[in-house]
């Protein structure tokens, strides 16, 4: 059902420019044509009866009950499927429209429990409604009759039961999986009477292909498909607009309250990007938030071989401060640094920075975000002039061509997936660049036109093969490159993408793709029209990554894919605030808006800001501190929301880097891997609790609310200005808004970004300034940021990471649509039903010359170590390569990957690994007792 | 720090601009890239490493680079 707050306007809202005037029980109407009459006298506050329909989905007119009178016609025409008319005169109550309104829920009511009271859609149904606006005060067939009243439940899904002694059969359920989601997972089984809501074919919603996002239980008017936290706790009592935390889509939702417990999170049909649309995480995987694991008192200790103590804050924080001012004394000022987190607000990311540059005196600061997407940070900025994706999601509305490279939206961007499969439904073309064959290449109603189908390692060759085909078939938008782009870059790029090197037939030896593929599917982007790129970290976690992602922007100038709805370049960011922590200068090397530290201009009002003198050098990024922490010259560490021993590369390094630290701070939520190398661990606070705000990956700001206290007392900004102020440098903060006032004050691209305009808005796209002030949904509208367009020569350089006969498979990694990353949250809520542990993908191939079974352990062996994994045998992958996510520390997938890393920003190449795969013995063993306890071992 | 790792990022930002046709100006981009994203730590031990004559198989073109960037760090260092 939909949030207790949400008004529903009947039908969804139709976009004209022409007008249509009508009259509904004489009140005047005016509504942009193709609007339905029910939503027409919904909009001037006249509630006509229904229940079929509601404005998440298309009319459909079977309830009758949504029925009017129409002056000149004949007959009760359903509201919600007649437009508007000019001149129309509609009547919506009357004698006679009463009694077909009765009789009509006369009927529902003969085939639904009357348990009311007990009902846990009591106060919220929409059924319960509707029978008392018609009156409804007696059914006159008695429920003896044939019914539905004894239809066993549907517990099996964690998060929602289906009850169908309680359904109408209305379909709004099955039209949401199709309209919405685009699952296609439910069906009408049966006819006439014997008609049913049937996951698949009549199989339990477990065992079907639902993906447990909850639009049908959002679209439910009963209580057939209903929350079980809802059947536990009862209807909520207040609603808090707030936002996602898990990916880097950003959904609004409304987190429905009961006090300070939440009953639901209910997507906010009035909030972008998702519009009321959500994914299994983000509207049932909540209850990490407090989960038992949650530490709740800070912890200190003297040496991590020491038992954790716990002590009040104050201790804590004076702990901290005296161990960070201990190393620094010791071994100089650029001895310590800080990650922060993309997992956290705006606001903490950029005090986490702060910190660093004002306090500790040195830019050693970097962010999660290096790991993912720092090369599209260096990319698009050296390519357009920023650091950002070109669209809003919704401008995939608007593309004919959409190209799909290195993500894989349907499992790790779900509601943006969703958009995507219905522009695809509507006609526009799919190309999917992936090794494995993701499930957008193959989906119901969804087929790509091609699947490029690369080995792992061989982005830049595909991308410049693309290039060549354009340039060299005349394909190329030359109005736009004279006009837009900077002329002798793109001559010196038009001379190298030339080369027969680049051709397709030339590099399809390297990619495995074969050539025709690659030409026709550069002259579908070149000439299907509207043409855009969404990738992934399939493309920037290579040692090319940097590379590929200035491949695409060039592919994307030379075609005129730039500067307009339904084209661009956009980034997929994996965490909820990947762009956000960059966008406030958590990067070493920049301040807020990516200006580089060593701009006197800009360093200089920075420190008429803070009121101190800052370093001009760059500082480590988080590979760098590791090595340096190696040699001896990097010795403490606060880390901010980031598991950096689980999920950065070669956890032998990392986890000896952290050893080799003299003085280690973690905050986070729970005790992770990292708080076994730390000596003093900080309790952080989850989205739920606290302020501030998430820049998801069409930049857009959103507010995250508190809605609960903090379990352990304190708001992330609020320890990251403790620390501060223990390390006596005053912060004065009351609230997360004067720090976004201060972040605004500081960098162009935000100067018009205040919380009262975003409570006013909604949300906001960066940049927000003068020019723009209510923000920027397309960057790059007739002219660059950086002025023309930069062409840049795009080489490929194959990875020093080869296979070889001692380890001839190529291991590349993704993650999986209920676990999130490395599975801190996701890991604490029942999705572990759907994953409870990480796999191994093999090819039947591969799999039969090692005389591997479905489900036989197997031992991973690379360069850099080893782990065990299960085997899945599946074509999903190509010979050659294996696959695996990492959701599961056991599974220690990083156990595995190396140090390699993208030439521009050192993010890890996690995507190519070269690994053997053995199968280990004996296997009814393993089968019996779990995971074999194998030594982690060193290969190196 | 690992002076191994240190030639090898190097060398990876030097193949990237190995590509272009003037090679004055892939020394000066690679140069560049060292200056703005090298923390000043790394940047004097491949200098160091350079000027001690130091090999690990560091491309010419990186060579090149690095010392472009140690004469001007020089020259910086002369004119503070």
């Amino acid at each position: 059902m939909l949030s207790i707050t949400d008004t529903d306007y009947g039908t969804p809202a139709r976009r004209s420019e022409k007008l249509v005037s009508l009259e509904i029980d004489g009140r005047a109407v005016t509504v942009p044509a193709g609007t339905s009459v029910l939503r027409a006298a919904a909009l001037v506050g006249i509630k006509i009866p229904k229940l079929c329909a509601t404005d998440s989905l298309e009319p459909f007119g079977s309830c009758r009950l949504c029925l009017v009178e129409i002056k000149g016609r004949a007959g009760y025409p359903a509201s919600c499927t007649t437009p508007v008319e000019d001149g129309m005169q509609v009547r919506t109550q009357s004698d006679k429209l009463q009694m077909l309104r009765r009789n009509v829920m006369e009927l529902y009511i003969s085939d639904h429990p009357l348990d009311c009271l007990t009902c846990p859609a009591n106060g919220n149904c929409e059924l319960q409604e509707m029978a008392g606006v018609v009156g409804l005060r007696h059914v006159r067939y008695g429920y003896d009759g044939k019914n539905h009243l004894s239809a066993p439940k549907d517990e099996s899904n964690p998060y929602f039961v289906f009850d169908p002694s309680k359904c109408i059969v209305c379909s709004r359920c099955v039209r949401a999986c199709e309209e919405i989601q685009g699952t296609f997972a439910l069906t009408i089984h049966g006819r006439g009477f014997d008609s049913v809501i049937s996951p698949g074919q009549r199989e339990a919603f477990i065992d079907s292909e639902c993906v447990s996002c909850g639009a049908c239980v959002q679209a439910c008017p009963t209580a057939t498909l209903i929350e079980k936290s809802v059947i536990e706790k009862g209807q909520a009592e207040h609603t808090v607009v707030t936002t996602c935390g898990y990916c880097g889509v950003g959904c609004s939702f409304k987190a429905e309250m009961k006090g300070n417990e939440v009953v639901r999170m209910v997507p906010n049909k009035d909030g972008y990007p998702n519009l009321g649309h959500s994914c299994v995480k983000g509207r049932f995987a909540w209850g990490y938030a407090t989960h038992p694991d949650r530490v709740t008192k800070p912890l200190i200790r003297e040496r991590i071989t020491d038992p954790w103590r716990e002590v009040s804050w104050d201790e804590a924080i004076q702990y901290a401060a005296t161990g960070l001012k201990r190393v620094q004394q010791k071994y100089g000022r650029y001895s310590i640094g800080a990650i922060a987190s993309s997992r956290c607000t705006n606001e903490e990311a950029y005090l986490v920075q702060k910190l660093v540059r004002a306090v500790f005196g040195n830019n050693n600061v970097d962010t999660c975000a290096r790991v993912c997407h720092s090369p599209t940070g260096y990319g698009l900025k050296t390519a357009f002039g920023t650091s950002a994706g070109t669209q809003d999601f919704a401008s995939v509305l608007k593309a004919d061509v959409i190209m799909v490279i290195g993500c894989n939206p349907t499992d790790g961007h779900p509601v943006f997936a969703s958009m995507l499969k219905r522009r695809v439904r509507e006609g526009a073309k799919l190309i999917v660049v992936d090794p494995r064959k993701i499930d957008l290449v193959k989906t119901p109603h969804v087929e790509a036109t091609y699947h490029l189908q690369l080995r792992p390692g061989t982005n830049v060759a595909l991308i410049n093969a693309m290039a060549h085909v354009v340039v060299t078939e005349g394909l190329t938008n030359d109005a736009f490159i004279a006009e837009r782009c900077d002329l002798r870059d793109y001559q010196l790029w038009k001379e190298f993408i030339s080369r027969p090197y680049n051709s397709p037939e030339a590099v399809e030896p390297i990619t495995g793709v074969p050539a025709h593929l690659i030409r026709s599917a550069a002259r579908l982007y070149a000439c299907g029209g509207n043409a855009t790129i969404y990738y992934g970290l399939g493309v920037t976690e290579h040692s090319q990554g940097s590379t590929m992602v200035l491949g695409m922007a060039n592919l994307a100038m030379a075609t005129g894919n730039i500067g307009r709805e339904g084209v661009g370049v956009n980034p997929l960011r994996g965490q909820n605030n990947v762009q956000g922590s960059c966008d406030v200068g958590s990067f070493p090397h920049e301040l807020t808006g990516y200006r580089h530290i060593s701009d006197p201009q800009v360093r200089a009002a920075f420190e008429r800001e803070w009121g101190v003198k800052l370093d001009p050098e760059p500082g480590l990024r988080i590979p760098n501190m590791f090595d340096a922490a190696l040699d001896g010259s990097f010795k403490g560490l606060y880390v901010q929301g980031e598991d950096i021993a689980q999920s950065d590369p070669n956890t032998q390094h990392v986890t000896a880097a952290l050893r080799a630290m003299e003085f280690v701070i973690v905050q986070d939520l729970f005790l992770n891997e990292t708080a076994k190398y730390a000596h003093v661990f900080l309790p952080g606070s989850s989205f739920l609790e606290k302020d501030g705000t998430f820049t998801n990956s069409e930049r857009r700001i959103s507010r995250v609310r508190k809605v609960m206290p903090p379990l352990a007392g304190k708001q992330d900004w609020e320890i990251t200005v403790a620390l501060a102020n223990a390390l006596d440098f005053p912060m004065k903060y009351s609230h997360p808004s004067e720090i976004m006032d201060e972040i605004a004050r500081l960098t162009p691209t935000f100067a018009g970004v205040s919380y009262e305009k975003l409570d006013r808005l909604g949300s906001i796209q960066w940049p927000c300034n003068d020019k723009a002030p209510e923000g920027t949904p397309v960057m790059h509208v007739g002219q660059f940021v950086r002025g023309k367009g930069k062409f840049t020569i795009t080489e490929y350089v194959p990875t020093s990471e080869r296979t070889s006969p001692r380890y001839p498979l190529i291991l590349t990694t993704g993650r999986i649509l209920t676990q999130y990353n490395v599975g801190t949250q996701t890991r604490r809520t029942p999705n572990v039903i759907w994953h409870a542990e990480d796999l191994l993908e093999i090819h039947p191939h591969d799999a039969e010359q090692r005389g591997i079974r479905d489900g036989d352990w197997v031992e991973v062996v690379s360069r850099a170590g080893s782990t065990t994994l299960r085997a899945k045998i599946t074509e999903r992958v190509q010979p050659g390569v294996v696959y695996t996510t990492f959701h599961h520390p056991e599974s220690r997938a990083n156990v595995v990957t190396t140090e390699n890393s993208d030439w521009a920003t050192n993010c890890p190449e996690y995507k190519v690994t070269a690994v053997q795969v053995r199968l280990l013995k004996p296997l009814a063993e393993h089968r019996e007792v779990g995971q074999p306890s194998l030594e982690l071992t060193a290969a190196k | 720090m690992d002076i191994s790792r240190l030639v090898s990022m190097a060398n990876q930002i030097a193949a990237f601009f190995e590509a272009w046709p003037d090679k004055d100006e892939a020394r000066k981009n690679v140069a560049q890239h060292l200056r703005n994203f090298w923390e000043p730590r790394m940047r004097k031990e491949i200098i160091d490493f350079v000027r001690n004559g130091g090999d690990g198989g560091l491309k010419s073109l990186a060579r090149e680079a690095v010392l472009l960037l140690a004469a001007e760090t020089q020259s910086a260092n002369n004119a503070t």
